[in-house]
């Protein structure tokens, strides 16, 4: 059933009927009561403040416990978030506890970008649960809800006005999650400082428009304590887990040289007022704010980014699941075609690089052939040396092989031959070995001429000599 | 007779002579105090020096300081005390650290300091020196929150912008947050993070061996005591029935000048009763003479590029040196090298 159909029953007359006996419906609050004291309840709360401003120990001195807690280092590089669960029991009720911490904000010297993790985690959060809510098998009722309900925001107790962080900061937040301010470590600013900073900073936040938690005043059982706490804003609080005696008791507070600060003393500081408001009357307020206001403003603003409306153009109620369907077809439309075209320019890159390695396949073969052709015209070549030296090696054997012969044939002229020939040498500088050899030769041929110059000179004998004739000189 | 009386000279008298002419003279003093808004510097600089120099002062709001940028006021009051005339100058640096992107907020304040140092250079090296005003910031008041675990990366790189440049002082402010045992651990703890990066703060000289055994005593508890943890106060309150600077708590009346309460007694002393003097010698010593050093050697390098070897300091800074007389000198110059080979 739409919410337009509701209308059509408003028009019809309510009427009182007055009851002859008891019924007994009047237990259902109670029968509510035990089955959210069996399910348990759950509340999570973000801290947003200078590092060392005292988060931690204010979460220890609410819940009067000591959450493990190591001391955060001012180097970080940026801001993060840090959750952590706790499981808490009071008398029969389960409480299930996350305290958020932001490590590292107001460290660094820019601080631009401070707000930004912050911003992240809380829509984060808004984000599981609309995925939750929108599953089609869903399990609400088993769900860890991890939307921060409280954001308590730590002020530095200058005593002048907000800081320019805390401005930017707020004013991101405002619009996502329930935002308390709060003076920390109030018990360095006197009464009459106080009062004046407080006037400063409400006025300082309604001029900028950031809209902080407002304690409701509609539930006639507690307007009059929300409305008088509504105007204690920003709360200052002291916060320790050190215990004093004070008198006969002994009472959490801090000891100084000059007096005792008092926490739960309500003249001392704002702790009570805090403690009564967040955790005694107004816890489950700020949970239903937190789902009712916060996350749909998240929800609806993340569906109109989706496409989603609640009317057609024709005035006609859409239901969220034909939307859906409309949306998940048009969705998987887009995939395929996406596909598709994925696939084509895959397939064009393919042949392209096909093109490209088979002309680089071409390039190589070709120079493969070039360098095979070069390969052998240099074999040739070498080969063709071989061959004249193979035959030059022939040639001079043959000479030697002629030289020796002519030398072992005549022997017994030699020394003569010698003798002529030293003098011959002197005579003319005539190379020693030609005239041996043609004397050699001389010897193997009768010749006409009677001594050896004469048968050089003459060339008939010369030409009658084999050894001439093979052109060994 | 005693000999002594005969060799009497007088000049023993020479302290008082002293004495007699600087009461005549009179005093100077430029204090800076920087630090985040709201961390009680104005209230802390009336306490010292029981006036109300921030009358009519306007704050910023929120919005306005979320790109405000650092401006340098100075205020200057004549105070007199037994015939002693001091002319005290504080120089606020307001917008300091809060903006939401601080990047090089301390470049208007290293910047304000060197201009002081460059007019003091150009008076001392001009012609007439007879009415010097010395503006050099003689000492620099940083005030460390008291509400982290310790320096934070602003207060870190202030501090290593400015510590060669100015004697720093840094305080651990609005002490009446902490407990004495928080006191006492957040000091250890900035002390150690003050050597681990290197920071070079004021240092309070050696007591001579010759002095009383009383006043050596007090030097060492001054020297363990730092960084002063300080409270302020701009009112009078009824405490132990007398009037006194004070905060009036619902639980107690915290005292500035109660030794036990803060060390502001001890800023106090060590700032006007003992170390004024200290500190300004070492700014005149240490801190300008290392800014005089460091221009003249620009200065020099850059005429040292006209290859001149043991080139003379030049008594006038000049900012462009005179083209046709260093072709003169360089020339000059050769000649008697060449003559001298």
């Amino acid at each position: 059933m739409a919410a337009t159909d509701v209308d059509i029953f408003s028009n019809e007359e309510k009427r009182n009927l007055s009851l002859g006996g008891h019924v007994g419906f009047d237990s259902l609050p109670d029968q509510l009561v035990s089955k959210s004291v069996t399910q348990g309840f759950c509340f999570n709360i973000l801290c947003v403040g200078e590092t060392g401003i005292g988060k931690s120990t204010l979460m220890n001195t609410l819940f009067n416990t000591m959450f493990e807690n190591e001391e955060a280092s001012h180097y970080q590089n940026g801001v993060y978030l840090r959750p952590r669960t706790y499981d808490l029991q009071e008398s029969n009720v389960h409480l299930k506890l996350t305290i958020v911490d932001t490590v590292g904000f107001g460290d660094q010297i820019n601080k631009e970008e401070s707000y930004k993790p912050i911003v992240d985690y809380i829509d984060t959060q808004f984000e599981n649960y609309l995925q939750e809510e929108l599953k089609i098998k869903r399990s609400l009722f088993n769900y860890h809800d991890t939307r921060i309900h409280i954001c308590l925001y730590f002020i530095a107790p200058t005593g002048h006005s907000l800081k320019s962080l805390d401005l930017v900061t707020m004013k991101k937040l405002d619009s996502k999650v329930n935002i308390i301010p709060i003076i920390a470590k109030a018990d360095t600013i006197s009464k009459s400082e106080l009062h004046k900073f407080k006037i400063k900073i409400m006025s300082e936040l309604v001029s900028n428009g950031v809209q902080i938690y407002q304690f409701p005043t509609d539930d006639e059982a507690v307007t009059e304590i929300n409305s008088s706490m509504n105007a204690h804003l920003p709360f200052a609080v002291v916060g320790s887990v050190e215990e004093v005696k004070v008198g006969n008791k002994t009472v959490r507070a801090r000891q100084y040289p000059w007096g005792v600060v008092q926490v739960e003393n309500e003249s001392h500081c704002d702790f009570v007022k805090l403690r009564e408001m967040l955790i005694r009357v107004n816890m489950e307020d700020l949970r239903e704010q937190t789902h009712a206001r916060h996350y749909e403003l998240y929800r609806r603003c993340k569906l109109e980014e989706m496409g989603f409306k609640d009317t057609d153009p024709d005035s006609q109620p859409f239901s969220l699941q034909e939307t859906y369907e409309a949306k998940r077809k048009e969705f998987l439309g887009d995939l395929q075609r996406k596909e598709e075209e994925m696939r084509q320019m895959f397939v064009n890159k393919v042949k392209e690089t096909e093109g490209e390695l088979k002309e680089k396949e071409r390039e190589l073969h070709e120079k493969f052939e070039q360098l095979k052709r070069m390969h052998q015209e240099e074999k040739r070549k070498v080969e063709e040396k071989r061959r004249e030296l193979e035959e030059e090696m022939n040639a001079f054997n043959r000479r030697k092989v002629a030289a020796e012969t002519l030398s072992l044939s005549q022997p017994l002229k030699k020394d003569k031959d010698k003798k002529k020939s030293v003098k011959t040498e002197n005579q003319s500088g005539v190379n020693l070995s030609n005239s041996k050899v043609m004397m050699a030769k001389a010897n193997m041929e009768p010749l006409n001429c009677q001594s050896w110059w004469q048968a050089i000179q003459c060339c008939t004998c010369l030409v009658h000599s084999d050894a001439w004739r093979q052109g060994l000189f | 007779c005693n000999r002594n009386d005969k060799q009497y000279v007088g000049f023993a008298t020479l302290p008082n002579q002293v004495h007699r002419k600087s009461v005549k003279k009179g005093f100077d003093f430029t204090l800076m105090v920087a630090g985040e808004s709201g961390l009680g510097k104005s209230t802390l600089v009336n306490s010292l020096f029981l006036t109300d120099l921030y009358k009519d002062r306007k704050l910023l709001n929120a919005e306005e300081r979320i790109n405000q940028t650092v401006e340098i006021t100075k205020h200057t009051v004549d105070i007199e005390e037994k015939g002693v005339k001091l002319k005290l100058t504080i120089v606020d640096t307001p917008g300091f650290g809060d903006a939401v992107n601080n990047n090089e907020c301390w470049k208007p304040i290293t910047d304000y300091i060197d201009q002081q140092f460059e007019q003091y250079f150009r008076d001392e090296s001009g012609l007439n020196r007879k009415n010097i005003l010395d503006n050099r910031v003689h000492c620099c008041l940083y005030f460390i929150p008291p509400f982290g675990h310790g320096l934070r990366p602003v207060d870190v790189e202030f501090m290593k912008a400015l510590h060669e440049k100015v004697n720093i002082v840094p305080l651990i402010s609005k002490a009446d947050c902490l407990t004495p045992n928080e006191v006492k651990k957040l000091k250890d703890r900035v002390r150690d993070e003050i050597e681990h990066f290197g920071i070079k703060v004021y240092q309070f000289p050696e007591c001579d061996s010759d002095e009383e055994e009383e006043f050596k005593q007090m030097d060492k508890e001054l020297k363990e005591c730092t960084p002063f943890a300080v409270i302020g106060s701009n009112t009078v309150v009824e405490a132990r029935g007398q009037r006194v600077r004070g905060r009036l708590y619902p639980w107690g009346i915290v005292e500035v000048e109660n030794q036990s309460h803060c060390d502001f007694v001890k800023l106090r002393n060590m700032l006007i009763r003992s170390h004024m003097h200290d500190l300004k010698d070492v700014t005149c010593d240490v801190h300008y003479e290392n800014y005089r050093a460091h221009c003249i050697q620009e200065m020099t390098s850059k005429l040292a590029q006209d290859n001149r070897t043991d080139s003379p300091l030049p008594i006038l800074p000049l900012p462009t040196p005179d083209v046709e007389t260093e072709r003169l000198i360089k020339m000059k110059d050769e000649e008697v090298q060449n003559n001298h080979h």
